[in-house]
């Protein structure tokens, strides 16, 4: 070791940089997530594609054991679903979102991010759930205000009315 | 060379150098580089103790964690408050000296062969690391838990193995509740205790763990941290509010950096670097490296069972078994997938004195590459070749300063695999034969790449661990001069003073009686 005062020096500098690294490193630089005037739109839904049930006759019930006389005869594949999200015009996202499972038969989710300057925007998000018919059966389209950081969700629940803003 | 070779060398000299640097400061004792995972264990405890008390104060509700957070950092500052902070900080000194140690391993070709396990049990604590200070942080559960929280979870669902996104649980105020703290809480505790497992089974295959600094590095480390604490003291961000993002935040850049590269970049990206990170490390030792040395082989007629070899080996890989034909003896068995070939044992074992009348010396154990007869026989060779006023005998080792350099009419030297290899015998033996001093050079303290050559070599020359030098061995004939592989022209130096200070002593009668094995018998 070098004499004492140079080696006390010695570790006090170099403490004194290894606690200025970690204290500078812990909090900086600030990351800049997003800009100041800039807001999110996050398309997020989970949502059951239809199925083609069919109702069983009573001929059918019958012949079935009584424990599995269910009214209704389901596939077990559920539809994909067709989800368009325009914003001011513009579209932003077109996807067919298949059921998740190896069978196809459990949930479909979608979850998308898009960043847009705060202000007013023409929002309009279509969902058809059911291959089988054409058009969208789910529509919502909206004038919406964003302020800086805001974040809209556009989400799916039937028992609020389908597609909604949030 | 191929290029990783030359980017390891390259790495190994930045390190070489700032360690003996910083040798200049602290000394190797307390030399933070010689010691990264006795720091690392060190600011681990500094954690589980500060992280027990942050336990004991947090209300794991949704409303309750950040004020219960807030008020502690706020009304607590003088204890709770320093405690918080230093939870924060000693995370980042953990991360540093983490990666430091995981670099410095690699650069010094430390990890393959026998050092394979610990390298592989190495690789998954970086993970258990940084899932339990990520999740440390969503425990806040403010702006900057909140970015965390949902940038982590945008990076799992670029995997798409869950049936829904699991970014949907941050979607708003109504998705969280009192039980997701309890939970984080529940993994913020686990998953160290994991990492402690983890740490154990890392370890276990070596001796004499180096699990804690030494006082002062403790103690200066803890002072840093705690300074540090006082001066910029850890606070929350704002409220998370799941209805705002997170513009610009305040991250940890040692504990958060793959949130702003994977939105630099991609999730995909982000995982790729990390996932392929990981495999390489994983397929280092299958790269080229350092071949393996032979390792080191038991005479049974010449064990007797003593274990200091056992007592000795810094990777455990020698145990002790009965004996196969010596009643009441145990023998030295040596596990070939532990042992370095660093030859320590070799430098333990009382049968390798050079003192014996045998023409061919075999010892209880040792090296293939090396066998202490061939050393015997070129120290009485190169002493009768040996001319000049004072005549002096250099030991070294392959890791430290090359002493081949300093042979000449006068001198003689001999490299050894590691200077823990030289049974203190040989000084005496030296000195007997002819030699006027004896000068021993190795790596500098706590430098050695087999742990504890230079240290036990050390020990058995100033009569504190067996075998020892013998106490009528006069001590101005013996010098140890500790040198690493940059310190050539420090060593030449400790030579020349070596010999003007034996010549000025030439005067004085402490020679030693001569010994010839082949013209005196034994035990004269």
């Amino acid at each position: 070791m070098a004499n004492r005062p140079v080696a006390i020096a010695g570790q006090i500098v170099l403490y004194g940089a290894f606690a200025a690294f970690i204290g500078y490193f812990a909090t900086n630089p600030r990351y800049q997530h997003l800009e100041a005037d800039q807001a999110l739109v996050k398309l997020s839904l989970a949502h059951f594609g239809d199925r083609e049930c069919r109702k069983r006759t009573p001929e059918e019930l019958k012949q079935l054991p009584p424990n599995m006389r269910a009214p209704m005869e389901c596939p077990r594949e559920r539809s994909p679903l067709t989800i368009e999200l325009d914003i001011d015009g513009k579209p932003m996202y077109r996807g067919v979102i298949q059921a998740t499972g190896l069978s196809k038969d459990g949930i479909a989710t979608v979850y998308r991010r898009f960043e847009l300057a705060s202000g007013e925007h023409r929002v309009a998000v279509r969902m058809n759930d059911n291959l089988r018919q054409s058009g969208f059966q789910h529509v919502k389209e909206d004038t919406v205000t964003l302020k800086p950081a805001q974040i809209l969700v556009i989400d799916f629940n039937p028992d609020k009315g389908g597609l909604f803003f949030k | 060379m191929s290029v990783h070779a030359a980017l390891r060398l390259a790495v190994q000299t930045a390190f070489r150098r700032a360690e003996n640097g910083f040798d200049t400061a602290f000394g190797p004792t307390d030399n933070p580089l010689r010691h990264l995972g006795a720091l690392g264990f060190f600011f681990l405890w500094v954690l589980v103790a500060s992280g027990l008390y942050l336990y004991i104060v947090v209300d794991t509700s949704v409303v309750g964690v950040y004020r219960s957070i807030g008020d502690l950092t706020r009304d607590q500052w003088y204890f709770g408050g320093i405690l918080r902070s230093l939870h924060r900080y000693a995370t980042d000194a953990f991360i540093i000296v983490m990666m430091l140690h995981l670099v410095r391993e690699w650069a010094y070709d430390r990890y393959s062969g026998f050092r394979l396990y610990s390298w592989a049990t190495g690789i998954p604590l970086i993970w258990l690391a940084y899932m339990s200070g990520i999740g440390g942080y969503w425990i806040v559960w403010d702006r900057l838990a909140q970015f965390s929280a949902v940038a982590t979870m945008e990076m799992f669902d670029w995997f798409s193995i869950f049936n829904q996104a699991t970014v949907r649980n941050f979607l708003s105020a109504e998705t969280i509740n009192d039980r997701f703290f309890t939970f984080l809480v529940f993994l913020h505790i686990g998953i160290p205790l994991l990492l402690i497992l983890g740490l154990w089974a890392h370890v276990h295959r070596i001796s004499r763990v180096d699990a804690l600094p030494a006082r002062r590095l403790g103690w200066g480390s803890l002072l840093c941290l705690l300074a540090l604490a006082l001066a910029r003291p850890a606070v929350s961000d704002l409220p998370a509010d799941l209805g705002q993002v997170a513009l610009d935040t305040r991250i940890d850049w040692f504990v958060l950096f793959v949130h702003p590269l994977a939105y630099a970049t991609s999730e995909g990206f982000a995982w790729s670097l990390l996932l392929g990170g990981t495999v390489l490390l994983f397929a280092l030792p299958l790269l080229p490296h350092t071949r393996r040395a032979p390792v080191a082989e038991v005479d049974p007629p010449n064990c007797n069972g003593c274990r200091r070899c056992y007592v000795d080996c810094p990777y455990g890989a020698v145990t002790m078994e009965p004996h196969p034909y010596k009643p009441r003896h145990q023998i030295a068995v040596v596990d070939a997938a532990n042992c370095a070939g660093c030859g320590i044992c070799v430098g333990a074992c009382p049968s390798s004195t050079p003192f014996r009348s045998n023409e061919k010396l075999v010892t209880g154990i040792d090296m293939p590459q090396q066998p202490i007869d061939v050393l015997r026989h070129a120290l009485e060779e190169r002493l009768t070749h040996l001319s000049g006023l004072t005549k002096i005998v250099v030991f070294g080792c392959e890791s430290g300063a090359d002493v081949s350099r300093l042979a000449a009419q006068d001198t003689a030297a001999f490299t050894l695999i590691c200077a823990g290899m030289l049974p203190p015998s040989f000084v005496e033996y030296a000195l007997r034969a002819g030699a006027d001093g004896v000068l021993i050079t190795g790596c500098r303290p706590d430098g050695c790449p087999f742990r504890f050559g230079n240290h036990w070599l050390e020990q058995r020359l100033s009569h504190r661990r067996e075998p020892h030098l013998r106490t009528q061995v006069p001590a101005l004939r013996v010098r140890q001069a500790w040198a690493g592989p940059t310190d050539e022209k420090a060593l030449e130096e400790a030579l020349h003073q070596f010999r003007r200070d034996l010549e000025m002593h030439a005067g004085e009668a402490t020679h030693l009686a001569p010994f010839h094995r082949r013209t005196i018998p034994h035990g004269q």
